[in-house]
């Protein structure tokens, strides 16, 4: 049942992502040449947004839904956060999508998108096959 | 009636994305993240034995549930209640894009490189296939994406998070800048 939350939640996400016109590879063609602030615009309240909610969780000790303390999320910086991050950004500028977008892209009727869906899993999966060769890893 | 079909503006997109943060953390602990859930469909179709994807994909199926929603939210955002206008990028957008051969039609997608026979065309198969592996690649490297560094990383204050996202501008704008051109030509 809690899992409905997760897609209820899931469906609001998407719903921005697609009105706001961030999957949209015209979009994201216009974000990467800085030539609207569209794009930025979203990042620059959704960030605050989410920092101020974060910190006013933590301040006030609020617990989660099964009484739970919310742990603060932590991100470890390896070498891949550089190169595995320019190669997405590669993949972004190519597809017009991150990950989020690419499933919202299907939904919204590019279905073709699902064959980009399918090539990112590949890309998923050949980087769990090697990466014990790659930088960061071994 | 009509506001339905209107696209948002970045100052009520970005908040409700921001307040995913919060909601996700206070439903269960969950991070808001998207990139994992490729991961956990590696996990649950293919693990072939492989470090990365030999866990229990199950307990993480909320983000499966979460991506379901994406895609749905995609079908009511972007097909019942679909902008009937073509996206309003800026005109020097326009004018770069139709002098490089994609022209502007209405919907998110321009449909001349997006279509099923182009994925055998080399220009398609660059676009569509390289594209999406670079993405699955990429953000399994940096161990998140947009969502997942670029929003929950960010709001979290992690530095690490900060310099995933400024690598994904990075690669963005140089490939967009340098060698996409070449490649919407073909």
């Amino acid at each position: 049942m809690k899992n409905l939350g997760y897609l209820f939640v899931g469906i609001v996400f998407g719903l921005a992502l697609t009105k706001g016109e961030a999957i949209s590879w015209y979009r994201i063609q216009e974000m990467f040449r800085l030539e609207s602030f569209h794009m930025f615009g979203i990042f620059m309240t959704a960030v605050p947004i989410g920092a101020i909610s974060i910190y006013l969780l933590t301040k006030f000790r609020v617990k989660t839904l099964e009484g739970h303390p919310i742990e603060k999320p932590k991100k470890h910086f390896h070498p891949g956060i550089i190169i595995g991050g320019i190669i997405f950004g590669f993949g972004w500028a190519l597809t017009g999508a991150c990950p989020g977008p690419l499933y919202a892209q299907i939904g919204s009727g590019t279905i073709v998108t699902i064959a980009t869906l399918l090539a990112a899993l590949l890309g998923t999966w050949v980087f769990g096959r090697i990466q014990h060769w790659l930088p960061g890893f071994n | 009636m009509e506001l339905l079909y209107k696209p948002w503006p970045w100052y009520l997109a970005g908040p409700v994305i921001g307040l995913t943060v919060p909601l996700l953390l206070w439903m269960g602990n969950k991070r808001l993240g998207i990139s994992s859930s490729l991961r956990h469909i590696c996990a649950a179709c293919l693990p072939a034995k492989i470090p990365l994807f030999s866990y229990d994909w199950k307990k993480e199926l909320w983000s499966l549930f979460f991506a379901g929603g994406l895609l749905l939210g995609g079908i009511i955002g972007g097909l019942i209640f679909a902008n009937p206008d073509p996206v309003a990028i800026s005109s020097k957008t326009i004018e770069y894009l139709s002098s490089i051969g994609v022209s502007q039609h209405a919907g998110l997608m321009p449909t001349e490189i997006y279509n099923w026979e182009n994925l055998i065309s080399l220009k398609g198969f660059i676009v569509m296939i390289v594209g999406g592996f670079f993405v699955g690649f990429g953000t399994r490297y940096a161990q998140g994406c947009t969502s997942g560094h670029g929003i929950l990383g960010l709001s979290a204050l992690q530095w690490p998070s900060l310099v995933a996202t400024a690598s994904f501008f990075v690669g963005g704008i140089l490939f967009s800048r340098f060698v996409l051109p070449f490649i919407l030509s073909l």
